[in-house]
């Protein structure tokens, strides 16, 4: 028993696997958040009037909300003076990657982000956003063959100004709440897709983030649209240094899905988590949402998280299109003193409109994981359909689990299932697996593999592989 | 060589053996036979290793190692295999996923690569049809809504895969119908060999019809009250337990 134990607390200590802080020059902004670090930014961007007019109006909103606190989520106010809310690698505007700073690279490599021949093989895309700037962009000439825009939102500013107009913050409007409002307000870069009419995206885009300097708020915006026919798979993987200080990441992405189109979300989040007794670790306050604007849309999401000392994200889609389809897969793992709130929101508005939500959780040593979820039916919304599915694994006795299902059917011939379960790993099955010879470390990664199996299978091949690696990695937990 | 003495073992301060002895030569197959509740399930979880129960006294020595010293993946790599009374069910995990693992934890500790996917399934394919079980099999989750047959088959289909030098059989044929008893236990008589020791817990002597041990053993009460050879489990089926009970209680007196 002791042994087993011993065993139990080693796999709980394994270090994050990527923490390190890359020594880059920095050209950051002074702690502070007024209409001048507004402004600020949106001169160092060098943004159209209409840009800058939208983040005044965000930041104005802002000023009048105060934080939510509505989630099932403890920690210390953030002081949101003391933030510097924009920071860049200082060489800019690079050609290629042999223009890249090699210590950008070699801390690329560290993480085992491919940017160079690999990628092609692999048939990825990379848009790298490390800190608040996009530093380099691949395979966008390959895309532009097709009409696909692939690019950093700074750069969809500068060179498709009207499609930003026409979507940006058509999803997620920077009224929607504080978190949103405040990145609309001072949000530096993130990624920008277009895919046109008919047009199959044939290779996963991905972007790969990095929170790097100290202390600065990590504010991305992503907006995806699929116009009419359109189908395009983006893969979204996060990992950031280890520090002591919490910081702030509050991101939005907006996907918008026309007649027939498809998009594929898929997140894997590792930030970092903070350490065992619950110091440091990321904030991540994310506002998400897709909206199904034509009939037969389509928009899945599937996250992998298990970073962040705190989360509070709820991709969510809006079934505006009559024969829309939304579909939410998660996983959230929590571990030592992480705490997670977050699930989906499924609003039917056009007829005949199907969701579904499978969400998987998993609680180690003192943490807190709550699913949170609304699936809300109008009235005109005839013949919707819902199915969610939510279960929670608990590895052992001083964790969390909770469950908040909203419902609001406004029309009598909606169809809403819900199943819920609550499990703990059974040393039954850790016994057997080690009478045949497998430790506990790949016995535990095995089972909870296989009770994420369903959300797992979801994921991209190559993005499976890496969150099996990370389930793995970072789940072992308190049994015995 | 397995050798295990004077052990004592309890759950939950209830002891329960109460001082076994036992050894078993490379080649030999023994029985324990005994009523409900005479510590037979015990002494093979005991052997595997299961931290529920509390060895009080006594040793377990096997090839020179301390048994006891180990956990119970260490026994396994040691070459210990217990086939569940009741094997786990394990959603969402694939019987080929478990199988491949465990082949190449072993091959792993024994210095050997691992195996590929290609390679394994025609190894795992051989060895299914020995069991007459079809490839649905590896694609199913782990003992998930298996029927105690099937379970009990899919014991033995780890058992030919892994190849132990220990073989322990906790009544692997409850549950079995007349024509799957007699493919299991040709299962394990084809892993009957001059290396091999295999120890066979069973309530009935049904099983030994089809294979003939060596030695049987009588457990009652945690003690091992009688030892002969499969003759004695003949008498067993005619006569029943209490004629050896009996004997043990007015020596006991």
């Amino acid at each position: 028993m002791a042994k087993s134990n011993q065993t139990l607390e080693t796999l709980l200590e394994q270090q994050y696997e990527h923490g390190f802080v890359t020594d880059i020059e920095s050209d950051t902004l002074p702690p502070g958040l007024n209409e001048d670090t507004i402004r600020t930014i949106s001169a160092k961007k060098n943004e159209p009037s209409f840009m800058l007019d939208w983040r005044l109006k965000a930041y104005e909103y802002w000023r009048h909300l105060s934080e939510p606190h509505w989630a099932h989520l403890k920690y210390t106010p953030i002081d949101y003076q003391s933030l510097s809310y924009y920071s860049a690698p200082k060489k800019q505007n690079l050609k290629d990657l042999s223009e890249v700073d090699p210590k950008l690279i070699e801390t690329y490599n560290k993480l085992g982000i491919p940017l160079k021949e690999q990628e092609w093989l692999a048939g990825v895309a990379v848009d790298a956003v490390f800190d608040s700037v996009s530093v380099a962009t691949t395979f966008k000439d390959k895309l532009s063959e097709l009409g696909i825009i692939f690019c950093s939102f700074s750069d969809a500013v500068q060179q498709h100004p009207e499609l930003v107009q026409q979507y940006l913050g058509s999803v997620v409007p920077y009224t929607d709440n504080f978190f949103a409002a405040l990145n609309a307000a001072v949000f530096s870069d993130g990624s920008f897709v277009y895919v046109p009419p008919g047009v199959r995206c044939p290779m996963e885009l991905s972007t790969y983030f990095r929170i790097n300097a100290r202390s600065t708020g990590q504010f991305e915006r992503t907006l995806i649209i699929a116009d009419k026919g359109a189908y395009v798979s983006y893969l979204e993987g996060c990992t950031a240094p280890q520090r002591d200080e919490n910081q702030l990441h509050a991101a939005v992405v907006e996907l918008v899905a026309l007649e027939k189109a498809q998009i594929k979300y898929s997140t894997v989040q590792n930030w970092y988590p903070g350490d065992e007794n619950g110091v440091g670790g990321i904030y991540n306050f994310v506002t998400k949402r897709g909206e199904c604007r034509g009939p037969h849309a389509k928009i899945s999401w599937t996250q992998v998280e298990t970073g962040s000392a705190i989360t509070w994200k709820y991709p969510s889609v809006i079934l505006k299109g009559d024969y829309s389809i939304g579909e939410f897969y998660s996983v959230a793992l929590t571990n030592h003193h992480q705490q997670a709130d977050t699930g989906t929101k499924m609003v039917h508005i056009g007829k005949h409109t199907k969701s579904t939500v499978i969400a998987k959780g998993i609680s180690a040593g003192f943490a807190q994981n709550t699913y949170r979820g609304l699936v809300k039916v109008v009235a005109q919304a005839e013949d919707a359909r819902n199915y969610t599915q939510c279960d929670s694994l608990l590895m052992g006795n001083h964790c969390g689990a909770h469950t908040f299902p909203y419902i609001e059917i406004k029309n009598n011939h909606a169809r809403i299932e819900h199943e819920a379960s609550t499990s703990k790993i059974s040393e039954d099955q850790l016994f057997y697996l080690a009478q045949r010879g497998i430790d506990t470390e790949n016995a535990v990664s095995m089972i909870v593999n296989g009770f994420c199996k369903e959300v797992m299978k979801t994921l991209p091949m190559e993005f499976a592989v890496e969150a099996r690696k990370l389930l793995g990695l970072s789940l072992e937990g308190a049994i015995g | 060589m397995l050798k295990i003495h004077q052990l004592h073992a309890s759950i939950e301060d209830k002891e329960i053996l109460k001082g076994v002895d036992l050894t078993i030569q490379p080649g030999e197959v023994h029985a324990i036979m005994g009523p409900n509740g005479s510590g037979k399930s015990t002494l093979a979880n005991v052997l595997a290793g299961h931290k529920d129960y509390q060895i009080t006294k006594g040793t377990i020595q096997y090839h020179n190692q301390d048994l006891l010293a180990l956990s119970p993946d260490g026994r396994a790599h040691l070459g210990v295999f217990l086939s569940f009374q009741y094997p786990v069910e394990i959603p969402g995990v694939s019987n080929l996923y478990l199988l491949k693992s465990a082949l190449n934890a072993k091959r792993k500790y024994s210095g050997l690569e691992e195996i590929d996917a290609i390679d394994f399934l025609a190894v795992v394919r051989e060895k299914m049809k020995l069991l007459h079980m079809d490839d649905s099999y590896l694609y199913r989750d782990v003992n998930t809504g298996f029927s105690g047959g099937e379970k009990k088959r899919n014991e033995i289909l780890q058992l030919l895969l892994l190849e132990p030098s220990l073989c322990i059989l906790d009544e692997t044929d409850s549950g079995l119908d007349i024509d799957a008893l007699r493919i299991v236990a040709q299962g394990i008589n084809f892993l009957r060999n001059s290396n091999r020791s295999i120890l066979l817990i069973t309530h009935y002597q049904r099983l030994l019809d089809y294979i003939q041990p060596d030695v049987v053993h009588i457990l009652s009460e945690g003690k091992i009250v009688a030892q002969g050879d499969y003759r004695l489990a003949m008498s067993l089926e005619a006569e029943g337990y209490e004629p050896f009970l009996r004997k043990k209680a007015g020596g006991a007196s």
